[in-house]
């Protein structure tokens, strides 16, 4: 059983991720792909340093604080979705475009 | 003497407070600041010409004295353009000349235009122009004489367009701008090139000064086969006859007649048109010397003018015509006066001293007769001699007065007229015969067409006035009244003491013959008109009107030289020139930048959706090129 | 390749992730997408666990399952989430995008398969990392030891704490 597959499972879940980013329109759905795609990426990591580099704990760490980061960004994120919502009645990500004009 | 420069300063200071305050004054007190400001200035001036005058003689001649001199301007080693003040005779002569006129005027004005709108402006603009106007007449140097002589052109610009809500007002001040502005080029270049020879624009160097001996090195150049001094001067002339209304440059003079009547007394009678005598007058030793053919163009184009304008005069309705006509021609006597002048001693610069003498004199008779035009307008409200008649029962000091100027200006002693008509007549005859000849009988025609005016006026018979004319209020009659007593005394001020070219006392004598002839000629014109225009019906000039059509339409028409204009300037200049220039820009010019411009916008519509502003989008887009790079990559290795 | 146990939980964790990240984003229902969401990230946790990564998998199911999808649910029931959530059915919008994203994973496998990868460490015996070794390297200063990117990380996470507050209060 090789790096391989692990990283075809990782690779299945990145492109769902990205399809998802671009077929969805609502920022909280939109942001449920991008957590699939750092998901993704956690996984790789995991794996390459579990299998290609197993006397060092880079990987593992990187992973580590990679969750981390990404609860935080998602609370951050979360916070402005509302806090738009709450003005423009929409989470339709082409309606929040009262900066651009 | 340093407070001269109070006398320039005063105006110009007048001027920026009646401009930027002046409505926030009442009328009233806007007219009594700037009226009793040049009161100050004409004290000042003659107290300068007082002094000047008393101060003992070097060597026989007034010293030039320069109080105030500071340098603006440095342009090399040798130029520099200076802005100060120069004392000599003739300046200090036009300070009184100009200072006194204005005065008369500011008075003058306070009643006549009593209720304008624009009262303080107007002010503000008589102010500007005194300013100009002495500030030219004072230069050290031919560069402060052309940077006024601007500044007087601009004000009149200002001045007889000051009813700009009438077409015809405007159209006469552009007139007047645009043919004087052409003129000037000429004066420019003059400046120029008298310089770039003389190494100087100062007047002291230029006459008998440090450069005499450049000058006379200049004077063996020559351009086109005319030395190059004889060019300047002939350009500078060319200024000087577009200010000073010569033929054929005297277009702009009687339609300036839009502006405000003392406005045409000050500027268009007494002041700014004699600038071009006073700039020859100012020159003239270097006339003498480098350029006597000039002299002699320069009596011509005179004697020319003053013809001609004299029989426009005669036929002209319009009472401020008439007058414009004269002073056209008056100023003609000027020139031709300073033309004839063949040298620097007593006798042969007798025409100097004359014209300068006709100019003052000229200045206060010609500022009355206008003043007294305006008097009359005021009454009746037209400037139409039909509209009149008759007045001198209601208007009797209006009549007087103008009796007076006009016998003044036909030359009936003993008032100023005659004395100073009859030094350029001598002048004249002692130039040529000829020459003399032609002056006597533009003299004669000088007192025909006044007293036609006259008669027309105050006699022939009385239109009927939609209520009845009276006499105008003191603040116009005493100006009227001091202007009279002027021209009464003016006569037998011993002017021979005061200038002369070469600057040495000369007493003036009557020629017996001369004085003899053309007052015999006045009379029998002045009959004539008498005979021709008393009555109230006037059956010989109708006469003579319908048997010399053709004469009297074309004089009536000016002799066509505004239509010659018109054909030049719209059918040879706008059509064949300007016409293709003006296509060449909008069409080749502008296109081109307009192709750029309509090139660039469409770019930009067409590049636009890039900038969607679409976060799917861009992502998608980013997606792409990833998958297009990485393809391409793994195709390449 | 023999079948021992932890290859077949390995194909079943497989199997189950693959299934339910395509189902995250095709569901029409956004509640629906945030449990698979959830499922995805309990069966990257059992990867973590198969990879040896205990301690790793124990975190990702407290701040991922634990945090942000509670998070995310409760934010889905502040708004009308569910209204137009994709960018449409249409063909012309969806097939190029599904072409992109499937020629990208395409190439991917095709990376994956053609380079070869060398192995350090067995494939099929996998030891547990101890929490012990995890610790020293958590907080100590020396090489391969992690107290900067540690530290860094909680100013960071205060930072957003500040900010999330900054953004969320109402005025």
């Amino acid at each position: 059983m090789g790096v391989e597959l692990y990283l075809v499972i990782s690779t299945i879940m990145l492109c769902a991720g990205i399809y998802g980013f671009l077929m969805r329109k609502n920022t909280l759905a939109m942001l449920i792909s991008v957590e699939l795609i750092l998901n993704a990426a956690d996984i790789n990591f995991a794996v390459f340093n579990k299998f290609l580099f197993p006397n060092q704990l880079e990987g593992h760490f990187f992973t580590l604080f990679a969750i981390g980061i990404v609860a935080a960004e998602t609370a951050i994120a979360i916070a402005i979705i509302i806090n738009v919502y709450r003005n423009v009645q929409s989470l339709d990500v082409d309606k929040i475009d009262k900066m651009k004009h | 003497m340093e407070y001269t420069i109070l006398i320039l300063l005063l105006p110009a200071i007048m001027f920026i407070f009646l401009g930027l305050a002046g409505h926030k004054l009442k009328p009233k007190i806007a007219g009594i600041f700037g009226t009793i400001s040049l009161g100050i200035v004409t004290l000042l001036s003659l107290t300068t010409a007082w002094e000047y005058f008393t101060s003992p003689r070097v060597n026989g001649v007034f010293e030039k004295i320069i109080p105030f001199n500071i340098e603006w301007l440095r342009l090399g080693e040798f130029l520099h353009i200076d802005i100060g003040i120069l004392l000599d005779p003739i300046s200090v002569i036009m300070l009184v000349v100009i200072s006194l006129v204005s005065f008369m005027v500011h008075l003058y004005s306070m009643g006549y235009m009593h209720g304008e709108k624009g009262f303080q402006r107007y002010y503000a603009f008589l102010s500007l122009f005194t300013f100009s106007m002495l500030g030219l007449v004072v230069a050290t140097n031919i560069f402060q004489t052309y940077i006024f002589w601007e500044l007087v052109g601009v004000s009149s610009y200002l001045l007889i367009g000051f009813y700009y809500t009438k077409p015809s007002a405007i159209a006469a001040s552009k007139k007047a701008f645009i043919v004087t502005r052409f003129a000037d080029l000429g004066f420019l270049i003059g400046i120029l090139v008298l310089s770039f020879y003389g190494q100087t624009f100062g007047f002291i160097d230029l006459m008998g000064g440090s450069s005499d001996l450049v000058l006379q090195g200049a004077a063996q150049k020559s351009f086109l086969g005319i030395g190059v001094l004889s060019w300047a001067l002939g350009l500078m002339f060319i200024g000087a006859a577009g200010k000073s209304a010569m033929f054929p440059l005297h277009i702009w003079l009687p339609d300036a007649m839009e502006g405000p009547t003392p406005v045409s007394a000050l500027i268009h009678a007494a002041t700014m048109v004699v600038a071009g005598v006073y700039l020859v007058a100012r020159m003239f030793p270097l006339y003498i010397v480098y350029a006597p053919g000039v002299l002699e163009i320069i009596a011509c184009v005179g004697a020319f003018t003053a013809l001609f304008a004299a029989i426009i005069a005669c036929v002209q309705t319009d009472i401020k015509r008439v007058l414009a006509f004269s002073t056209i021609s008056q100023i003609g006597f000027m020139m031709v006066a300073l033309g004839v002048s063949t040298s620097m001693d007593a006798h042969g610069g007798l025409g100097y001293m004359a014209s300068m003498f006709h100019l003052f004199t000229h200045a206060m008779f010609k500022a009355l007769l206008f003043l007294g035009a305006g008097s009359i307008i005021h009454a009746v409200h037209s400037n139409e001699m039909k509209d009149m008649g008759g007045l001198r029962k209601h208007m009797p000091i209006t009549h007087i007065t103008f009796l007076i100027a006009c016998l003044a200006i036909a030359g009936i002693p003993p008032f100023s007229g005659f004395f100073s008509k009859d030094e350029i007549l001598a002048a004249a005859f002692k130039f040529s015969p000829m020459m003399g000849w032609v002056m006597t009988v533009i003299a004669g025609i000088t007192a025909f067409y006044m007293f036609r005016l006259y008669y027309n006026i105050f006699w022939a018979k009385e239109a009927k006035h939609e209520h009845k004319p009276h006499e105008s209020g003191y603040s116009m009659t005493v100006p009227l009244m001091v202007l009279a007593l002027i021209t009464c005394v003016a006569g037998f001020i011993p002017f021979g003491h005061f200038i002369t070219a070469n600057g040495l006392v000369y007493d003036l004598h009557l020629e017996t013959s001369v004085a003899l002839l053309s007052v015999g000629v006045a009379i029998i014109s002045i009959l004539i008109a008498t005979i021709f225009y008393r009555k109230e019906t006037q059956p010989i000039p109708e006469m003579l009107a319908s048997k010399l059509k053709f004469i009297h339409k074309s004089a009536y028409k000016r002799f066509y030289i505004d239509e010659i204009y018109q054909f030049i300037t719209h059918k040879v200049i706008f059509a064949c020139i300007s016409t293709p220039i003006a296509w060449f820009d909008r069409h080749i010019v502008d296109g081109f930048m307009n192709l750029m411009a309509s090139a660039t916008q469409k770019l930009s519509y067409l590049i636009r959706n890039f900038q969607s502003g679409r976060v799917q989008q861009y992502a998608y887009v980013f997606l792409l090129g990833i998958v297009v790079i990485v393809g391409l990559i793994l195709l390449i290795l | 390749m023999d079948i021992s146990l932890q290859n077949v939980v390995f194909i079943i964790v497989a199997i189950f992730i693959s299934v339910f990240s395509v189902l995250t984003v095709t569901t029409k229902k956004i509640m629906r997408s945030v449990t698979y969401l959830l499922f995805v990230l309990l069966g990257t946790a059992a990867i973590y666990f198969l990879l040896g990564y205990t301690f790793l998998g124990a975190v990702q199911i407290m701040v991922y399952a634990g945090g942000v999808v509670v998070l995310l649910v409760f934010s889905i029931f502040l708004t009308k989430a569910d209204e137009n959530l994709n960018i449409g059915t249409k063909i012309k919008k969806v097939l190029p995008i599904l072409l992109t994203v499937l020629i990208g994973g395409g190439l991917i496998f095709f990376i994956i398969f053609t380079h070869n990868f060398l192995p350090m460490a067995s494939t099929d015996a996998i030891e547990e990392l101890s929490m012990k070794t995890i610790g020293f390297a958590l907080v100590g200063g020396g090489k391969n030891q992690y107290i900067l990117p540690f530290e860094a990380i909680g100013v960071l996470l205060l930072a957003c704490i500040v900010g999330g507050l900054l953004i969320a209060r109402k005025r």
